[in-house]
């Protein structure tokens, strides 16, 4: 393709997000002018918060981490046009099925790795599971994806809790209902010389994975084409029931396998601290990314980063709680709004059909066949 | 990644750090030079009426200290969050002693954060604290159910309808056993008073809270109390339909000015100050630290006004009596609401006591289940 498309195109889907972000830095100025902070020092200490340190670095990275995979729950699924925001309900089963197989398995003596690798399999099928019967009640029943992806959520943290304060209870725990803790041989360490748990490397390659498989495979593409319009695919012969069941499950099981490693480095248990809402925050982190695997990578390190700076607004500047969940509505709001930005920007975008030495295209009214109407 | 790159890169983020923000920050270290920094961080609101706002009071009462700045932090849940908040506290604002008030901080969070930070002073409230754990890290709580005893007490005298609404997050031993100790201590006034228990399943759940005080209301309770963490919708609720309150963690009359008889506060505010003075001066607190009105750690709300002289005498007098150390609230005999007797006859379980750590029951007249 011609260099000046490409860099037309790739200007089209990069400068509405950018410009997006930038008017949502100039808004929330006046509304950090309006709490009564000044905003240039506001967002010095956004970046300090988020970035500016090796230790910042740390934080907004172990932030981003969960995130990687709850936000692949809800783009893998939307490739197929389905709306999918159950990847919280995904995550907290995921990890609760994940403690329950790994505890006994810890017990038996099982080498540390295989019971690590039966926790991650146990996640991901609940989490799989879960939202594949999501899909399921959309191809064959005609319930409305998103709506049952929410309730199971609800139905899962419920379920959890249930658990956790019943059957699978460490008596122990008294005061905070938990299961029993991992034995720290199992539990996962952190990348060598930092504080970030393994739990991104496992994202980052997910998030590659996943890209690979929605825009480098078949069954990515026969997905891309149901989602862009399912009747067609299905005259096309695609297998449609077949790929929702598969790229669901796929997405629950990303959210399903955070889970696993939320408990096994991070929480060392299972407990109600679980639905922290790193599912509901990778539907934010998805729809930034556009749905692309790729561009989600960016977007939890942002996200991760903005999170991360809440504490320094809050210790350094006294301002409420509510400073960063306004600053990442803003964000979420605007960036939706400036999906109506693409194509429309006044960039030299050449359209394949007046590519030099191409008949111009006809003017309105002027028939080109010269045949006329019948 | 970009972060593997190293120190370069490092310093030109710093660097622009700088730039942007001007002189207006400096280092952690720097802004804390000569001043103990201490940093507070909360589960929830500051400003929920509530837990956290408890917490917040005590930690306005140490900002007054001279010699003292103060970092705080809300809405940090209990995940890798409040490790990266302690870590932010240390790294970035130079805090040396550290206020994780959430239960749930503690395991695994504070304990790693303590490890890796021999210099730093950790004070978490849970009480939770075992041998062998790091010694920078120290657990409080309260026995403020003796607070809950002298509610009840006013509550006891207050009723008409003799039936009592208790709006609860969890069936966890240190609900249960403010739920018992509120019903004994009415009992005492009047034996025929009972309670009816509501679980919402978890600690903040306005809707919840709201639907279950209607409900209670509906049943024809008129005094309510709760143990959520924050009070404020289930005293809302109730003030509109003309209920008897008492509260719960902090001072919420402003909230239901006409129906709130008294409360059961956390006296952080005295106890925080304390804390801070002690490590100030080099010494060395317990790791496990418990209190009740004796030490201070707890209060009662100061009463409405419509709450008579009977009331306010026997509740001052059985509040003296906890201070002086000499009343009980558990003792044998004592039947759980199936019939059990959960301690015999001629047995007294004080405060202190380990087995009321883990109450698993209700008493008699009250009615829920715990499970």
């Amino acid at each position: 393709m011609d260099t000046r498309i490409r860099l037309a195109r790739a200007a089209d889907g990069v400068l509405p997000p950018l410009l997006a972000i930038l008017a949502t830095l100039v808004l929330f100025a006046g509304f950090l002018a309006a709490a009564g902070a000044d905003p240039f020092q506001a967002y010095g200490l956004i970046w300090l918060g988020g970035f500016g340190t090796w230790f910042s670095w740390q934080n907004t990275l172990t932030r981003a981490a969960p995130l990687l995979l709850t936000a692949l729950c809800m783009a893998l699924p939307a490739q197929l046009g389905l709306v999918i925001i159950g990847a919280e309900g995904a995550f907290v089963l995921g990890g609760l099925a994940a403690v329950a197989a790994g505890l006994p398995l810890a017990a038996a003596g099982v080498p540390p790795l295989l019971v690590d690798l039966a926790m991650a399999v146990a996640g991901i099928l609940v989490g799989g599971g879960l939202i594949a019967g999501c899909g399921a009640l959309r191809h064959w029943r005609g319930v409305n994806e998103t709506i049952s992806s929410l309730l199971i959520a609800y139905i899962s943290i419920a379920v959890m809790n249930q658990l956790v304060e019943g059957p699978l209870r460490d008596p122990t725990s008294l005061n905070r209902p938990a299961t029993p803790t991992l034995p720290d041989a199992i539990m996962l360490g952190n990348i060598p010389g930092t504080s970030i748990h393994v739990g991104l490397i496992a994202g980052l390659v997910f998030c590659v994975l996943a890209w690979i498989l929605i825009f480098r495979t078949t069954l990515g593409f026969a997905a891309r084409i149901v989602g862009g319009n399912a009747r067609a695919g299905r005259v096309a012969g695609l297998p449609v029931g077949r790929l929702i069941l598969i790229v669901t499950f796929l997405g629950g099981a990303a959210a399903g396998l955070a889970g696993m490693i939320e408990v096994a480095a991070v929480q060392g248990a299972a407990s109600a601290d679980l639905a922290a809402g790193y599912g509901y925050t990778g539907i934010l982190v998805a729809f930034l990314a556009r749905q692309n695997p790729l561009a989600i990578i960016p977007v939890s390190v942002l996200i991760g980063g903005i999170d991360a700076a809440d504490g320094l607004l809050q210790q350094r500047l006294g301002l409420s709680d509510a400073t960063i969940p306004v600053l990442r509505g803003l964000l979420f709001l605007i960036l939706l709004a400036s999906e109506s930005l693409r194509g429309r920007l006044l960039l030299p975008i050449p359209r394949l059909r007046i590519l030099p030495g191409a008949p111009r295209a006809a003017k309105p009214g002027v028939d080109p066949t010269g045949i006329g109407p019948a | 990644m970009s972060i593997g790159q190293g120190i370069g890169r490092r310093r030109v983020l710093q660097g622009a750090a700088a730039g942007l923000a001007g002189a207006a920050i400096g280092t952690g270290a720097a802004r804390a030079a000569g001043k103990l920094t201490v940093g507070f961080i909360y589960v929830g609101s500051e400003t929920d009426y509530g837990y956290n706002q408890a917490h917040a009071e005590g930690a306005k009462a140490v900002r007054a200290m001279p010699g003292v700045s103060v970092v705080q932090q809300a809405k940090v849940p209990e995940t890798v969050a409040v490790a990266n908040t302690m870590g932010s506290m240390i790294n970035l604002d130079g805090a040396t002693l550290l206020f994780p008030t959430s239960f749930g901080y503690f395991d695994p969070y504070v304990l790693k954060a303590a490890k890796a930070n021999k210099k730093v002073t950790f004070m978490h409230c849970g009480g939770l604290w075992k041998a062998g754990e790091p010694t920078n890290a120290h657990s409080y709580f309260g026995y403020i159910d003796e607070a809950v005893y002298v509610s009840g007490i006013v509550a006891g005298h207050m009723t008409k309808t003799k039936k009592f609404g208790f709006i609860a997050a969890k069936p966890i031993p240190q609900v249960l056993r403010n739920i018992n100790a509120f019903t004994l201590a009415a009992q005492s006034v009047d034996p025929s008073i009972t309670t009816q228990v509501i679980f919402t399943g978890d600690w903040f759940m306005p809707v919840r809270e709201a639907e279950a005080t209607n409900s209670l209301a509906d049943q024809g309770v008129d005094v309510i109390t709760c143990h959520v963490d924050s009070p404020k919708v289930v005293m809302e609720t109730a003030e509109k339909r003309g209920l008897f309150t008492c509260g719960y963690h902090t001072n919420q009359a402003v909230l239901a000015p006409k129906g709130y008889l008294t409360g059961a506060e956390w006296n952080w505010p005295h106890v925080y100050p304390d804390f801070v003075t002690a490590i100030m001066a080099g010494k060395t607190l317990p790791n496990m630290i418990r209190g009740g009105f004796k030490d201070g750690f707890v209060r009662n709300s100061a009463y409405n006004a419509i709450v008579p002289d009977a009331a306010r005498k026997q509740a001052d007098a059985v509040r003296a009596k906890f201070t002086a150390g000499d009343v009980v609230i558990f003792k044998g005999p004592l039947k759980d609401n199936k019939g059990k007797i959960v301690i015999p006859a001629g047995t007294t379980m004080g405060e202190r006591d380990v087995a009321l750590e883990s109450m698993n029951y209700l008493v008699a007249g009250v009615s829920g289940s715990t499970s």
